[in-house]
């Protein structure tokens, strides 16, 4: 278990860094490619009707005529450790954790991206919540009522549900709840510190709103799942038992069925949480979503690139925390680190057995050892036999 | 046993009450202790599942759930039908374990059961199904997908499980070998019918239905010389969905002609066909079934056989009127190898037509 949670971590790094070397590669290589300078480049970095000595300012506080490599070590060097950005007498600090640095603003993004995070936050993890409960109930519903009146009536709010768009069934919800019938009037967002009961019922239209879509989907899914699990043996084993019907399916139907829509749910959270776009703007909650589309709008480059990195950080640490839950979820999954069974009984009272934990671990050493080795002779010619 | 397809599993199933489907109609007796199980509602079935009747299945991979542990599995199956704390029923599976022989049981009782071999995970199986002392157990082909060596442990497991719980046992299978070292009666099933029903030495020794012929002929024997072909019924088992007139074996049957045409119109019932209690639902004569049978042990194919029966068939149809019942039993030898190979005087008696054999494999 542990030697499987390291290992997934440090996986977890290098995916990172790779996903950081993409963004990096999109935003100052390509345009390179494309055949842009140095000074063009830097141009973009500075508000528009730019003054030269602006650009060559940035160009030099860039780096842009340093190698690549060079640049994009310095691009990590400012994530890990924050960085400073000099041209000779101005110097722009950005800060660990230094995601970019907006010459426009004149300030780091990081401390932008974090006042707007638990906006999402607030939004993604709600509606994940409710849609997951909601959406798993009306698709084990549906599954156990396969064909009733309910059945096809939920699978049909569920197709309505996957097909309109956010920004649909958001502005009738606002039209009906917020003007017609002022249950939820003037939706703003409150920070949960100053009011959770304002923050709550503000984010309640959102809320439902985002939850419909995907608990549509989820009902579907699990529908489906629930239908498949039924027909498997173990389910004829259960009701050989005498288990109720309500405990086989349940206890033995769900548990078969959550383990796929773990899967998804790891990665719509992760997704949403780089930024719930439609939603957002349809609301007008000024989190992460918003300010993609406003640096988007803006053409700063920096903050693009900022929240492209954190929304794809948030779906590898999704799916890393995924793979992690899989292990407990999925027995068939978990590293085994188990001695081998003795076989002499005379023996086995004597046979040393080290804990579980401490299996692991070696375990680790040992293919961290290994592959320090392959590191160390990469570039050595192979042996012949390999 | 019988082919597949031939309803052993949906007739096992039905004792259970494990039809699930809606438009399942189920109808008859089924008895079992003094109960009758078809009139009484499902809650009452769902009581007696696991506890009085229970069941092992062929698959013991897809037959146990993945995600919990075999410990967990057979705890709740005991305690669904014992009021016990989890220590106790916990104590109870890990005794269970060992006495279906999983070594050190202690150890993996918490183990899941991707974690076992077949043959162990199948061992998991009877010890769940004897977790609560069934009073029948029913084994829906148990060793269909376990290794031969694997097998055999297993049905000496269930054969000496039986002996020291005293359970009535159903073992489904189409393994001749598995019958013949198992079972004291045996219910031959075709197309969802009995087709023979008596105790094991009579159906192995004098079978009494040309299906039975034909699955006795299409096993490999070793009194037999080797090079002799083995000989497999033609054709395959009917779709119940349009299941043939009469006799629902008689287009795959080679005695048709001796019948004078009862078998595509006339569904046989179970006859006593030689000793007492072994029956079978066959429109051949007795005598027609002795010859042929005798023909057959001889090593002769089915048209031969069938050939050979032809001439003497000519004689006048009164043959097709059952002789009178003639029940002394000395007339058979318990040798087989005394074996008359004339069958003259087979005698039969009417047996009750709406017996199937499984109430009585299950009482």
């Amino acid at each position: 278990m542990i030697y499987f949670i390291i290992r997934r971590l440090i996986m977890t790094v290098f995916l990172l860094l790779l996903v950081s070397m993409i963004t990096f590669a999109i935003f100052f290589l390509v345009p390179r490619l494309a055949g842009q300078t140095a000074y063009q480049l830097a141009a973009q970095y500075v508000g528009r009707n730019p003054i030269p000595s602006e650009i060559k300012a940035v160009e030099a506080k860039l780096g842009l005529n340093a190698p690549l490599w060079l640049q994009y070590g310095r691009y990590v060097k400012g994530i890990v450790f924050g960085v400073h950005y000099s041209s000779g007498t101005d110097v722009s600090y950005c800060p660990f954790p230094c995601f970019g640095y907006s010459f426009r603003n004149e300030q780091p993004v990081w401390p932008q991206l974090m006042s707007d995070a638990p906006v999402t936050l607030s939004l993604a993890i709600g509606a994940a919540v409710l849609w997951l409960i909601g959406g798993v109930a009306v698709g084990v519903l549906s599954a156990l009522r396969k064909g009733t009146f309910f059945d096809r009536f939920s699978m049909g709010v569920a197709l309505a549900g996957v097909s309109l768009p956010v920004f649909f069934t958001g502005l009738i919800s606002l039209t009906l709840f917020s003007y017609k019938w002022p249950l939820f009037p003037n939706v703003h967002y409150v920070s949960i510190t100053s009011n959770p009961l304002e923050w709550a019922r503000n984010l309640v239209l959102p809320w439902i709103t985002l939850a419909f879509l995907y608990a549509a989907l989820y009902a579907r899914i699990t529908r489906a799942g629930m239908l498949e699990t039924l027909g498997e043996d173990y389910i004829r084993t259960a009701r050989a038992k005498g288990l109720p019907e309500r405990q086989v399916i349940l206890k033995h139907g769900l548990r078969a069925t959550l383990t796929p829509i773990v899967t998804i749910f790891g990665m719509d959270l992760g997704l949403l949480l780089g930024g719930a776009i439609l939603t957002e703007s349809t609301f007008s909650l000024p989190g992460l979503g918003q300010f993609t589309i406003l640096a988007i709008q803006n053409q700063d480059l920096p903050e693009i690139m900022g929240v492209v990195m954190l929304a794809s950080f948030f779906i590898v640490i999704a799916n890393m925390i995924v793979d992690i839950l899989y292990t407990i979820i999925d027995p068939r999954v978990r590293i085994l680190c188990r001695p081998a069974p003795c076989s002499n009984s005379a023996t086995c009272g004597f046979t040393f057995r080290p804990t579980t934990d401490w299996c692991e671990l070696s375990m680790v050493c040992r293919s961290l050892s290994s592959a320090a080795r392959r590191w160390a002779s990469w570039g050595s010619p192979a042996p012949a036999s390999q | 046993m019988g082919e597949s397809g031939s309803g052993k599993s949906v007739t096992s199933l039905g004792i259970m009450g494990l039809h699930t489907g809606k438009n399942v109609r189920i109808s008859g007796e089924i008895w079992l202790d003094g109960e009758e199980l078809i009139a009484a509602g499902p809650g009452r079935v769902r009581k007696l599942r696991g506890a009085k009747m229970a069941m092992i299945f062929q698959d013991p991979l897809s037959s146990l759930h993945p995600y919990f542990t075999i410990g967990n599995q057979i705890v709740e199956a005991y305690r669904l039908h014992n009021d016990v704390s989890r220590q106790v029923a916990r104590k109870h599976a890990i005794d269970l374990l060992g006495r279906v022989g999983i070594p050190r049981p202690a150890e993996r009782i918490d183990d899941h059961p991707h974690q076992f071999s077949g043959g162990m995970r199948q061992r998991v199986m009877i010890a769940m199904a004897l977790s609560c002392d069934p009073e029948l157990l029913i084994a829906d082909e148990p060793t269909t997908a376990l290794d031969v060596t694997v097998q055999a442990q297993i049905l000496d497991l269930i054969s000496d499980l039986q002996e020291e719980l005293g359970s009535a046992v159903i073992i489904i299978t189409h393994d001749l070998g598995v019958v013949a070292e198992l079972s004291d009666d045996i219910l031959v099933m075709y197309a969802g019918r009995p087709a023979e029903y008596g105790a094991a030495t009579d159906v192995f020794d004098r079978p009494g239905h040309p299906y039975t012929w034909g699955m006795l002929g299409s096993m490999p024997r070793m009194d037999r010389k080797r090079t002799q072909r083995l000989l497999p019924i033609p054709g395959t088992p009917p779709s119940l969905i349009r299941v043939p007139s009469g006799c629902a074996f008689h287009p795959r049957c080679a005695y048709t002609h001796l019948t004078g045409g009862r078998c595509d119109t006339e569904v046989p019932q179970l006859y006593e066909v030689a000793s007492i209690g072994h029956e079978a639902a066959c429109h051949l004569t007795a005598e027609a079934r002795g010859r042929l049978w005798g023909e057959l042990a001889e090593g002769k194919v089915p048209e031969e056989a069938a050939a050979v029966d032809n001439e003497a068939a000519s004689s006048p149809v009164e043959k097709l009127s059952e002789p009178d019942a003639d029940l002394s039993a000395g007339l058979f030898g318990p040798d087989p190898g005394s074996y008359d190979p004339t069958g003259a005087g087979y005698p039969t008696g009417a047996g009750d037509p709406a017996r199937t054999g499984d109430e009585e494999a299950g009482a």
